[in-house]
């Protein structure tokens, strides 16, 4: 059975990073794994989403609605954008950041309120994590991506040590220690 | 035990250049393909660089070919219109050594301005067209394109999309195999293409294709397979189409997987055929494998039920031909769009704030700065293609000269090298009296941060001397009193300029010169504050659309987010109650 673990936020806030220490997890693990990443255009501050799926083997490099186990979601209303990608007993783990969009900055809508209670009304086994926080204590708000490894370390298929090796795999040796905490910090909030 | 580990489709695809010994790649940067040649540059073994086309880098590889040696050349589906000059020749020269192009297509346009279907390229051209279902075919194919394109004497495409070049999949990694530079041996017939050498050269080209037809039809060469599922169902698809079928029938179907899209193996197909119930074509983008499926007398379904138009997905293929679709959970309300934006700091930011303010026609160019298109800056009227806005601006004019000083074309340092110049050479050779605008932000920014020949590096990374736009624009005409350099970040004195520019009866050039925030070389050690004290809502910092500005909604008034802000003191400028104050970090 092939698992979905969906990334989404802005451009530039790191997903690329948190793709990649979930894939290498997977490899470690033994899986057949792709990862699917968005490059160029739409980076520029835009709605970002990456795909990690591993399993036996894998075919479709995607996750379609209904489909992602998990969605690691690094801005509150991008985690309610793709609600619909969640699979029926998913689990949604959210940092609670906010990014205003253009839309909203030139005031021809407004950011929606409520996002957390109103997909907890939903159902939804969600998990939010102040994450820009713990990744300031850690040292670097860029290390937020690590803060929500970490959160997801608590409770998946892979076990703390393989999501923490490979997190060491990926991230420059000079932010090692950075992120060390904020790996821990995401694990323990 | 080979080592397996994960690539990019894109970096697979270096890795089968190394693997092969390919000794030159010579590319234009352009979204999906760009890292293929950035990991290529990476091998020592390999002499990698940016040409500032698509069209020189294609011959650059060809020249390296027929000296040779093996060469590579990448670009994204709308770079092959600019090499398909040179490309068209390669089928009737050959080539010497083995030389493969990648064209990446962008279905769904993720970064593009079309989502033209490249396969048509190989047909029209007479090339043979492999296409790579994932990262371990992107290195296989790569490798095998080159035994076969020495073998038949003709360079081979790689096709992938954007899901293949930018998904990452487990490779096993080989040693390289050196290829020593073959004899270069003068032939005229061969290599001198006028119309006494080039005639008997077309039935050598229509002969080599039926030649690799053989190669299609045999299924141990491993590129056209046949997967036996049930028989109910046949599909016949090839590249991403092929995961997506996959993944939505497993072994529902029988599979005919095609990983070589040009020539097309009609033996395989009709075999296939016969031992399926139903026949069905799944391909993104055009009907090129159903027509030809078709065309050979096979029915099969295929655009019946698939769109011509956007990505695929498994799901889309779940809807249409099983009537299958997943449970999901949403909210009510409809989240805003989150389209992407120039970054906070972005030079462009105040160029474009400052076209729209004096109401000007823009026509655009390729690059981050079309984002000057969208609200709230909305100063972009056109955006076509490569270096459309210097050619594009001077027809504009011929036929409205009393808008000529209400008008100007914007290109990028990057662009303006790819196909900029020959059109500002048609402004003065035929009397134009266009302004051109070159924003020179140091670096290709939209695909990443390449070096391009103002830059003052090359792709490996060794400085060299960077050329000057403003020598450029004069050696192409322009009088060096209308070549003007101006700063961006400093929107009054680009006004200033762009008016006396905008007045004078003479073609002229105003080149915006400020770096792209993103480069590590730009300090970005301050930010700015708004002292609500001072602040009298007038929004006026609102109208550069920077995304670290929005209004606090309990006071009325704006705030900035210091922890995206860059300092760049844009909205500064813009406040005439002295109210924003720029501070070192």
């Amino acid at each position: 059975m092939t698992k979905n673990i969906m990334i989404v936020g802005v451009g530039g806030q790191g997903s690329l990073l948190a793709s990649r220490i979930i894939g290498n997890a997977a490899l470690s693990a033994g899986y057949d794994v792709k990862v699917s990443e968005v490059h160029g255009m739409a980076q520029r501050g835009g709605s970002v989403v990456t795909y990690v799926r591993y399993g036996e083997k894998v075919e479709s490099p995607v996750i379609c609605e209904g489909e992602a186990d998990v969605i690691l979601s690094f801005e509150i209303m991008e985690a309610a954008r793709w609600l619909s990608y969640l699979k029926i007993g998913g689990r949604m783990i959210t940092s609670t950041q906010k990014i205003n969009p253009m839309p909203v900055i030139t005031g021809s809508c407004d950011y929606p309120e409520a996002l957390t209670e109103k997909m907890a009304e939903k159902g939804v086994d969600l998990t939010a994590v102040d994450a820009v926080a713990l990744a300031e204590e850690a040292g670097s708000s860029k290390a937020a991506n690590v803060v929500l490894i970490g959160a997801m370390a608590k409770s998946c298929d892979f076990s703390k040590d393989e999501l923490y090796e490979a997190m060491k795999a990926c991230v420059p040796q000079k932010l090692l220690a950075i992120n060390e905490k904020a790996f821990e910090l995401g694990y323990n909030s | 035990m080979k080592k397996r580990q994960l690539m990019l489709g894109n970096e697979a695809i270096a890795r089968g250049l190394f693997e092969a010994g390919c000794r030159l790649v010579s590319s234009y940067p352009g979204t999906p393909s760009t890292e293929i040649s950035e990991y290529a540059a990476k091998y020592d073994e390999i002499y990698a660089e940016w040409a500032p086309n698509e069209k020189v880098a294609f011959e650059t590889a060809l020249g390296a070919a027929i000296a040779g040696g093996r060469s590579f050349c990448a670009m994204k589906h709308v770079g092959l219109n600019v090499a398909a000059d040179p490309l068209f020749i390669t089928a009737y020269t050959g080539i010497n050594a083995g030389m493969v192009i990648t064209v990446a297509d962008d279905p769904g346009m993720h970064s593009s301005q079309n989502e033209q279907d490249s396969r048509h390229y190989a047909i029209a051209a007479k090339l043979p067209m492999l296409e790579p279902c994932d990262s371990s075919e992107c290195l296989n194919f790569t490798k095998l394109a080159y035994d076969l394109s020495e073998e038949y004497d003709v360079p081979f495409i790689i096709r992938t999309t954007t899901r293949i070049a930018h998904s990452q999949s487990l490779v096993e990694l080989s040693d390289r195999v050196e290829k020593e530079v073959k004899e270069y041996v003068k032939s005229a017939p061969k290599y001198v293409m006028m119309p006494g050498y080039a005639r008997p050269k077309h039935p050598n080209a229509e002969a080599r294709l039926e030649k690799l037809r053989k190669i299609a039809n045999d299924e141990t060469f491993g590129l056209n397979k046949i997967i036996e599922g049930s028989n109910e169902i046949g599909i016949i698809a090839s590249g991403v189409a092929f995961d997506y079928a996959k993944e939505a029938f497993g072994d529902k179907a029988s599979y005919l997987k095609l990983g070589m899209v040009n020539p097309m193996p009609d033996e395989l197909i009709k075999r296939f055929a016969a031992s399926v119930k139903k026949l069905i074509v799944i391909e993104e983008l055009d009907n090129i494998l159903e027509s030809h499926v078709k065309a050979i007398g096979i029915e099969c379904e295929g655009k019946n039920k698939l769109p011509i138009i956007g990505e695929f997905s498994h799901e889309l293929i779940k809807k249409a031909l099983l009537d299958e679709e997943n449970d999901k959970i949403a909210l009510e309300e409809k989240m805003p769009n989150r389209p992407p934006v120039l970054c906070p700091g972005c030079p462009h930011r105040g160029l474009f704030y400052t076209l729209k303010k004096l109401g000007l026609t823009v026509l655009g160019d390729i690059g981050c700065y079309t984002l000057g298109a969208v609200a709230p800056l909305e100063a972009m009227d056109t955006t076509l293609c490569m270096g459309a806005s210097v050619s594009s601006i001077h027809g504009f004019t011929k036929i409205r000269p009393a808008d000529a000083k209400k008008t100007v074309a914007v290109i990028g340092d990057s662009t303006f090298m790819h196909s900029g110049i020959t059109g500002l050479v048609n402004i003065t050779y035929n009397k134009g009296i266009s302004t051109v605008m070159i924003l020179d932000n140091s670096i290709t920014g939209m695909t990443g941060h390449q070096h391009n020949p103002c830059t003052g590096f090359t792709l490996k990374g060794e400085p060299v001397r960077g050329l000057l736009p403003e020598k450029i624009c004069e050696a192409a005409g322009i009088a060096p009193e209308h070549i003007r350099i101006a700063d961006p970040g400093d929107p009054a004195s680009l006004e200033k300029i762009l008016k006396e520019e905008l007045e004078t009866e003479a073609p002229s050039v105003i080149i915006a010169r400020r770096p792209c925030m993103l480069l590590k070389s730009v300090v970005k050690d301050s930010f700015c504050i708004i002292d609500s004290d001072k602040c009298k809502k007038c929004r006026a910092c609102m109208k550069i659309g920077c995304p670290c500005i929005s209004m606090d909604k309990d006071t009325g008034k704006p705030v900035i987010d210091t922890s995206l802000c860059t300092g760049c003191g844009l909205c500064e400028k813009m406040c005439r109650f002295d109210a924003i104050k720029t501070l070192k970090r």
